[in-house]
């Protein structure tokens, strides 16, 4: 572990001149940036990039799964490393890095009406152990042996034992030395966020005033904090198993006829600690996303969002619970089946917090003044993905129905909707409503409308008709399955056609890409709130706004992050910096 | 999986008893327009750096609660064999011991401003603890000679494991430790000073109490205790 | 506009594949039919609560788009209205969620008549062993396996003299009588799973798992792995033969038991 070093840090209300920590070259202004925007766009391009290589990863097993035995070059230990690096990537590097240190970066201290980060020295630090991490696992793909080919859960034995791609080469240590500094990384640059949220907040800014986008990230990051060290414990004591030969995991084992030296060791224990961090990590990607979207919502349909203090309540008891539901990952796992009993009824019991917060989205549309932007359509789409992926997840989560379908493709649909579409969905229409504040233009409007449609009904077609591959008893993680009896000639076909899409959603993302880096320089203006929105990172005095973010005084808060159209105001939204009083009646009837 | 939930109890308990003091029953949308009866809501009058140090102790703690959960679970396997801790344990707690004595002097001595003591309390609090990680590599080098080698028996492995853990929290702690007596030597600002002093005596003493707990755990009184606790339940 | 009749279509489509694909499950051939019920009773509830949230989506984009001179109601909340939600999906849970955990407990609860069959997983074949005339397995251990005892049998164990060991071959069953499977692994983690009869449990090196049921239909049956273990794992198939009891007592009179299996070497070097 790193240890924060505490003489460092200077509190806030000491830094309220921004000359105390002024860069003074390009290095530090634009690389060893201590500011938190630079970071955030220096994590978001680093997750970018490593997010394309899992991209190309996933096309590579489409290739295989929609056409198998076209392609010869995709052996079974190629395909193997090809799907763990694909799930490790896009769930770790890619989501998890994005939402927390992009986007939390970026607005957590624009939106809470603070400077910048609480410590600014060990957040740049954050950053960089991360991309120390991104390039350890990059490498595996150069080292001997290639990269581990465990599957994303990394199971023991098999992970570190020969048979398994990078089992007993690089790819497996270079793997979990990559999550711990990614859990280093993480650690310093998650009590940034934290601790800014705690203290950093600008005069006026209570809890119960803040943009649910920040609730999201907040809670999302309290609960990542708690939920890496198992992951953390795990890697450390595989590393253990692999490179020194203890047993903490590994049990008597004969592999090809031979005894291997390991004993005793238990593989449920890693299990254990692995969905210790494993389920919390799915609702460390949720949350960011409930929040953001709610916001994206509340802005583009220009109405107060329905039920504040149900959502604020909601995401804290979905932090909360998500904590005590992580065996149900191991029902068929063979973990004592009493659990069973706990873990189904704890999980059915997060379905009601969730449900509550998407009846109060769409209650959010009901006699709102619906702007069909890209952004809203982005968020629209989310609801659908993340209903129909939370549904299944209702399939999963009950014990018993879980036993015919864990392990199927319909396990692999249900995630890939309800925490792979689903946040990709929010993480594309945040970056069409907060390109503007980063860029100071717009985001082309027609090639975002492409891009929309594609990779919405793409997705959709990519993983809807997948539940019913898995239904029919299809197991996932088959390097092929012409051998596989349940799996009929026209389900082939059905593959053949998911792959199809699964090249022509990943082909849009390359539009969405131009459009990113065109748009900097062609994008129509934007001014300083071209969304009329509320929130403080909108009311800047520059655009993109500058280091310090709010000039010279920081803002001061008179009401909530949602009045859009109060009856009686001039305007149908009041920033949360202006004072005064406005509408009648704000008691519902 | 139990240690680490009841320390996720105490967290949560923690947040609970905070986020019951934010007025989460509040309809913001009735309080507009006015800030005076709020600021008491914008964050604790401690130092925003005991504030970020806590949440770190906080991360550190579920870590090694982890590990003792792990620890427990393994144990419960066959082929768990205790091994003897060495006497030296003893006389490294005492060390470890005195350097949080030795820190919370240095500490009561910046409030006080007396410079002189805080260095003699820096340093001492220095000396013994490079002294305690000192005299856990002999406790190492003891154990392996006598034949307690790591891959030899799970609780050989969780010794060294979760020993070393700890020992690479106070080499990180040290490196806290040095720029704040760095600072006392140079003349830092009295305040800054102080907040060094104090957020280096806060860490001692929480690696001192986790090195306490996870002493009662390699010793079998951990496992004993909740033994009792089982049976005073059932 | 054009999402409203999207979303629409979404639903309707989405609805129209599931009753018209057919891409189904496999006819059932055990007496877990209960699951089957379970699922079918969640695609309902589920079903409805996807389509009304869709389509109630897509009435309000509709009707509330974005016109000039539209303002939008400024209403926090509705205290009642959450709570009838939060109240009807409560119940909407505890619809799916009582009947799973009864059949869970059925699952879990192996009827006392049941017979054992144990199935030994290894990288990457399956292998399985029943029980002799005394309808007692022996003991095993990973640390005994050796060429001659693939299954690692305790040879000292009386117990274990008469058990059937079958190395890497078919596996029958009688149809009609209940078989509580007992799961082991002697390397990494597997997966017994026959699509066919529902269910399915890991295999873990180091403990035995298991799990019950009563083959309904005689057939022939894939065993397929579901648990990541390695390079060989779509290839690791296996045949479960359900049987009628004539046909299930001729090949068991076929087969070899462990005292069998190890007795050349003794017959050998006794002479």
């Amino acid at each position: 572990m790193v240890d924060v070093t505490p003489a460092d840090a200077v509190p806030p209300a000491e830094v309220a001149e921004m000359e105390l920590y002024h860069p003074h070259s390009w290095w530090t202004k634009y690389v060893f940036s201590q500011d938190a925007k630079v970071i955030a766009i220096q994590y978001s391009a680093t997750a970018t990039a490593i997010g394309l290589v899992a991209l190309v990863l996933s096309w590579l097993m489409r290739l295989q799964l929609g056409f198998p035995g076209t392609f010869d070059f995709i052996s079974p230990e190629a395909y193997y490393q090809f799907i763990t690096m694909h799930g490790m990537i896009m769930v770790i590097y890619l989501l998890t890095a994005l939402f927390l240190g992009g986007f939390g970066n970026y607005l957590i201290p624009l939106m809470v009406g603070a400077r910048d980060m609480v410590f600014p020295y060990v957040n740049m630090l954050s950053y960089w152990i991360y991309l120390l991490a991104v390039l350890v696992l990059a490498s595996s793909f150069f080292a001997p042996g290639g990269p581990t080919g465990a599957g994303w859960t990394l199971y023991p034995p098999q992970a570190i034992m020969t048979g398994t791609p990078g089992g007993q080469d690089w790819g497996i240590i270079l793997m979990l030395v990559s999550l711990i500094l990614f859990i280093i990384g993480f650690t310093m640059g998650g009590l940034n966020y934290v601790v800014t949220v705690l203290q950093a907040r600008t005069r006026g800014m209570t809890l119960m005033r803040l943009p649910l986008t920040v609730w999201g990230i907040f809670t999302a990051t309290v609960m990542a904090l708690l939920a890496f060290p198992a992951l953390f414990v795990a890697c450390v004591m595989m590393l253990f198993d692999r490179a020194l030969g203890t047993s903490f995991f590994m049990p008597a084992i004969v592999q090809m006829g031979e005894q291997l030296q390991h004993g005793g060791g238990s593989p449920i224990l890693f299990q254990h600690l692995f969905w210790f961090f494993g389920h919390p990590e799915v609702y460390i990607v949720a949350l960011p996303a409930f929040g953001i979207v709610s916001d994206l919502i509340s802005t583009h349909a220009r109405k107060n969002i329905f039920g504040y203090r149900m959502m604020v309540w909601a995401i804290v008891g979905i932090g909360a619970l998500s904590f005590v539901v992580w065996a149900h990952h191991m029902y068929v796992s063979g973990m004592h089946p009493y659990f069973g009993f706990f873990f189904a009824t704890t999980t059915l019991i997060i379905a009601v917090p969730t449900a509550i917060k998407v009846y109060n989205w769409v209650l959010t549309l009901w006699r709102g003044d619906i702007h069909l932007t890209v952004p809203m359509l982005f968020a629209l789409a989310f609801i659908v993905t993340f209903v129909n992926g939370g549904l299944t997840g209702l399939f999963l989560g009950n014990v018993v129905v879980d036993v015919p379908l864990s392990d199927t493709m319909f396990v692999v649909a249900h995630f890939h909707m309800v925490m792979g579409v689903a946040p990709i969905l929010v993480i594309f229409g945040a970056i069409y409503h907060w390109y503007p504040k980063v860029t100071g233009r717009m985001l082309n409007e027609a090639m975002g409308q492409f891009h929309f449609w594609v990779t919405f009904l793409g997705a959709y077609l990519i993983f809807f008709p997948m539940h019913y591959i898995g239904l029919m008893g299809v197991p996932r993680r088959y390097h092929e399955l012409t051998n596989t009896t349940v799996m009929t000639e026209s389900a082939h076909d059905l593959n053949a056609f998911i792959s199809i899409m699964a090249f022509l959603v990943g082909f849009a993302q390359i539009v969405f890409l131009f459009n990113l880096i065109w748009s900097i320089r062609h994008g129509r203006e934007a001014g300083g709130n071209p969304w009329r929105a509320t929130t403080l990172e909108w009311q800047t005095p520059e655009t993109p706004p500058a280091h310090g973010n709010f000039g010279k005084e920081l803002p001061i808060v008179y009401r909530w992050a949602y009045d859009y159209s109060v009856p009686g105001a001039k305007e149908d939204f009041i920033p949360q910096n202006m004072p005064g009083s406005f509408g009648t009646s704000r008691e519902p009837a | 999986m139990s240690v680490i939930l009841v320390f996720l109890l105490v967290i949560a308990g923690f947040a609970g008893w905070w986020l019951s003091h934010q007025r989460l029953m509040a309809k913001p949308w009735l309080e507009q327009g006015v800030i005076g009866d709020v600021v008491a809501l914008e964050g604790s009058a401690l130092p925003t750096a005991k504030i970020g140090l806590g949440v770190f102790l906080a991360v550190v703690g579920c870590l090694f609660a982890l590990f003792t959960s792990a620890y427990f679970m393994r144990m419960a396997l066959s082929d768990w064999q205790a091994l003897p801790l060495p006497r030296v344990l003893w006389l490294n707690t005492g060390v470890l011991v005195l350097s949080s004595i030795a820190l919370q002097c240095a500490s009561v001595a910046a409030r006080r401003g007396q410079i002189d003591t805080v260095r003699l309390g820096l340093a001492t609090a220095g000396l013994t603890a490079l002294a305690f990680l000192v005299g856990q590599l002999v406790v190492w080098r003891e154990l392996t000679a006598d034949g307690y080698l790591l891959t030899a028996n799970p609780a050989n492995s969780f010794f060294y494991l979760i020993t070393g853990m700890h020992g690479l929290h106070i080499l990180g702690g040290l490196v806290g430790l040095s720029r704040t007596t760095a600072g006392a030597w140079n003349g830092a600002r009295p305040e800054r000073l102080r907040l060094g002093v104090e957020l280096c005596a806060m860490y001692w003493h929480f690696l001192l109490f986790v090195w306490l707990a996870i002493f009662a755990l390699l010793a079998g009184w951990a496992a004993t205790f909740i033994e009792i606790c089982r049976q005073l339940l059932t | 506009m054009a999402i409203a009749l999207v979303l629409v279509l979404v639903v309707v489509g989405s609805v129209l594949f599931h009753f018209l694909s057919p891409w189904w499950w496999t006819p059932i051939a055990s007496n877990w039919d209960y699951i089957d019920n379970t699922i079918i009773i969640t695609f309902w509830i589920t079903g409805v609560v996807f389509a009304a949230v869709v389509l109630f989506m897509a009435y309000c984009v509709f009707r509330f788009r974005h016109r000039e001179g539209n303002q939008a109601a400024y209403e926090p909340e509705n205290k009642r209205l959450e709570w009838w939600l939060t109240i009807v999906t409560a119940i909407g849970v505890t619809a799916m969620l009582v009947p799973g955990l009864f059949v869970w407990n059925q699952f879990v609860s192996v009827p006392s008549d049941a017979t054992v069959v144990e199935v030994v997983g290894q990288q990457w074949q399956w292998s399985f062993r029943l029980p002799g005339k005394d309808g007692k397995l022996g003991t095993s251990d990973t640390r005994n396996v050796s060429p001659e005892n693939p299954l690692g049998v305790n040879a000292s164990d009386a117990n274990g003299q008469d058990d059937v060991v079958i190395e890497a071959a078919d596996l029958h069953l009688p149809v009609g009588k209940p078989v509580k499977m007992l799961l082991r692994s002697i390397d990494v983690l597997h997966d017994f799973y026959v699509p066919e009869f529902r269910a399915k449990m890991d295999m873990i090196p180091g403990s035995v798992t298991y799990f019950w049921f009563t083959p309904t239909k005689t057939g022939t049956f894939q065993v397929l792995c579901a648990e990541l273990c390695g390079q060989g794992h779509p290839l690791m198939n296996g045949v479960v033969m359900v049987d009628t009891p004539e046909d299930y007592l001729a090949w068991l009179g076929e087969q070899q038991t462990f005292a069998q299996l190890s007795a050349p070497q003794q017959v050998g070097s006794a002479e």
